[in-house]
């Protein structure tokens, strides 16, 4: 086997798998402070990608300020849709809040259709275009840079669960939501924190998934595969998330080159669903999570 | 989770399939209307009552999964692709005449509803709603790639239906056979949720441990809810592609799946007239926005690139609000109505 190309494969599978365990970290945040799923992170992340473009290619900010801006405003309108559309659901069966996250990402889907339009965009990357030769593995600077931002942030995500006081509110409300009320904590602000939370992680992997292709309406089916992430990591832990994130990445860039000649064109776009209904049956509660099947 | 009777007075008559002379009577009165469609209207309301018709078919297969045995699936459009994909292949190379096909593809969707049924018996909740995902992805995938069986995307022409060597005409003959099927659905649904299975259904949705206690077998009877459901969903798929005349794999993607279950949602869950009225509501609601946006478009031309945005967002808005303030569903509502001048003029 050429072990170069192998290389360059797994990086470029990391580099995507980065975005994924985002998105997947930003699932898995929500899930373990509310109890259900937000089906509209993958809409959000786009969202955050078509501000962050018109900030710096139509308005003419520079970079980082159109950055940060953008968390901003992502961050306000995150809390927002917590607020007037998923907690009055709270407490109702799983269907209902699921569904409502979807009508949540059509409606985004609508927005973007109706204001940017359907063409693609080049995102104003921040990141140098030449690419970098290692040996002769070469790697685009975008996709370098993508991995690199992803294990700083994790790290910075992984201290703030642990040792900040908000992060040890999230983890409480995640364990036991009565207890934590009970506790004295504000279960509401930590509902709305945790979509906050989230929705500026997915807006940050929105910015790395635009740098490394296009801003267009699609990008939302690209950071679905962020479930199947979740799935094999396990639903409410947040390393399995991440690590399920980057196996994902890598395997279907590796399975597309390589049994492409086996299996047909286009496998890498299911690899991760045939992982899935493999884990489903082996093992439902992933990689990483807790066992909480009930078996009835 | 679904109250469908207000208005009953006693055992006897909640245990009727009609439960009063007035909804007997309305019920003719459709059954005329629906008669005299094809000879008063034009070909293209008849191809929507067509379209319609066997949405209620697939809505009321989905009623008994998820409304009635509380299991969320998000692959029921995978289940339609199964039965249209059947129907076309064993029509098209094997040359089979609509009344075996039709059955076919109803029982091989059935497989594997059981199949994919078989992994529920574990899941719950969001496990089981990522894994009908995965299923959904996987058979969109299968039907675009396996380009030998199902011709990828440039779809399957079907042969148009036959009944005893006669041609049925797509805009008379065959709008009667799809309406007949979705009638004879809704009387079955409506029998099954007033059986023994329709009622351990609802006891395995409400409480499956508490079920289980009182002897229902809860993995039986979650098998059996997948294999209903997933049935139907195959005849109302193999229905939809002679229908259309043309499948491609367009027709069955995530985004049908999630229209299934906003049908029954926008309906009223867990009733058989809530997923007759949601399907209903959600075919017609296309033809409702393109009669806003053709005018917008022709307005303002700049925008009409950007149209498709409108429809969507409208669907989203339509979710939202349901699940917000109307969570019955349009039942809901009616029910509502009826209850009102019921009492009228108290007020209960």
């Amino acid at each position: 086997m050429d072990y170069q190309l192998f290389l360059q494969l797994t990086l470029t599978g990391l580099a995507w798998g980065s975005v994924y365990a985002l998105v997947a970290l930003s699932f898995v945040l929500i899930f373990k402070a509310t109890d259900t799923f937000n089906f509209a992170q993958p809409e959000i992340m786009m969202l955050g990608a078509y501000i962050g473009f018109t900030l710096v290619s139509v308005f003419h900010l520079p970079f980082f300020l159109g950055f940060v801006l953008t968390m901003l405003i992502m961050a306000v309108l995150t809390a927002l849709m917590e607020m007037m559309v998923v907690r009055p659901l709270v407490g109702e069966p799983m269907l209902s809040i699921v569904m409502i996250t979807i009508g949540l990402a059509y409606v985004i889907q609508g927005f973007v259709g109706m204001t940017w339009g359907y063409e693609e965009f080049e995102y104003p990357s921040p990141f140098p275009t030449d690419p970098i030769l290692f040996g002769e593995v070469v790697i685009s600077q975008a996709e370098l840079y993508t991995i690199i931002c992803t294990a700083i942030l994790l790290v910075v995500f992984f201290l703030f669960f642990k040792f900040s006081s908000s992060g040890i509110t999230l983890r409480a409300t995640a364990e036991d939501t009565t207890a934590a009320f009970l506790m004295g904590i504000n279960v509401k602000r930590v509902f709305t924190g945790s979509w906050v939370i989230a929705g500026l992680i997915a807006a940050i992997a929105g910015t790395f998934l635009a740098s490394f292709t296009f801003v267009d309406p699609k990008m939302n089916f690209l950071a679905l595969k962020a479930l199947p992430a979740i799935i094999l990591g396990g639903m409410d832990s947040v390393h399995g998330a991440i690590i399920g994130g980057l196996l994902i990445g890598v395997m279907e860039n590796l399975a597309g080159f390589y049994l492409e000649d086996y299996l047909g064109s286009g496998i890498n776009e299911i690899t991760a669903y045939v992982v899935v209904l493999l884990v489903m049956m082996i093992r439902p509660y992933g990689l990483f999570g807790s066992k909480e099947i009930e078996r009835v | 989770m679904a109250v469908t009777r207000f208005c009953v007075r006693s055992y006897e008559q909640d245990s009727r399939i009609f439960p009063s002379t007035s909804a007997k009577l309305g019920l003719l009165l459709l059954a005329i209307a629906l008669i005299a469609l094809p000879w008063v209207a034009g070909k293209y309301i008849i191809f929507i009552a067509s379209v319609a018709a066997v949405s209620v078919i697939g809505a009321l297969g989905l009623n008994v999964l998820t409304g009635y045995a509380g299991l969320i699936s998000l692959g029921h459009a995978a289940f339609l692709g199964v039965g249209a994909y059947t129907a076309a292949i064993l029509s098209t190379q094997y040359q089979l005449p609509f009344l075996i096909t039709l059955p076919a593809a109803g029982v091989f969707a059935a497989l594997l509803g059981a199949v994919v049924g078989i992994p529920t018996l574990r899941l719950k909740g969001m496990y089981l709603l990522v894994t009908t995902l995965a299923f959904q992805f996987i058979v969109e995938h299968i039907v675009y790639h396996w380009e030998d069986v199902t011709a990828g995307d440039r779809g399957i022409n079907l042969p148009d239906p036959d009944l005893f060597g006669f041609t049925l005409d797509k805009y008379m003959g065959y709008y009667y056979v799809v309406v007949a099927l979705a009638v004879i659905a809704a009387i079955l649904m409506k029998n099954l949720a007033m059986s023994r299975t329709g009622r351990a259904l609802v006891a395995v949705r409400d409480r499956d441990i508490a079920a289980e206690m009182i002897g229902v077998h809860v993995a039986k009877y979650k098998i059996i809810a997948f294999i209903i459901s997933s049935f139907t969903a195959g005849i109302a798929g193999a229905l939809y592609a002679y229908l259309l005349g043309l499948i491609s794999p367009d027709h069955f993607t995530l985004n049908q799946s999630i229209l299934y279950v906003a049908m029954i949602i926008v309906g009223g869950m867990g009733t058989v007239m809530g997923a007759i009225i949601g399907a209903i509501f959600m075919v017609l609601l296309p033809e409702f926005i393109s009669a806003i946006s053709g005018p917008i478009s022709s307005a303002y031309p700049l925008f009409a690139p950007r149209i498709g945005g409108i429809s969507v967002t409208i669907y989203g808005l339509i979710l939202i609000f349901f699940l917000l303030f109307e969570p019955k569903g349009l039942v809901g509502i009616w029910l509502r109505i009826k209850r009102y001048w019921l009492t009228w003029p108290y007020t209960y």
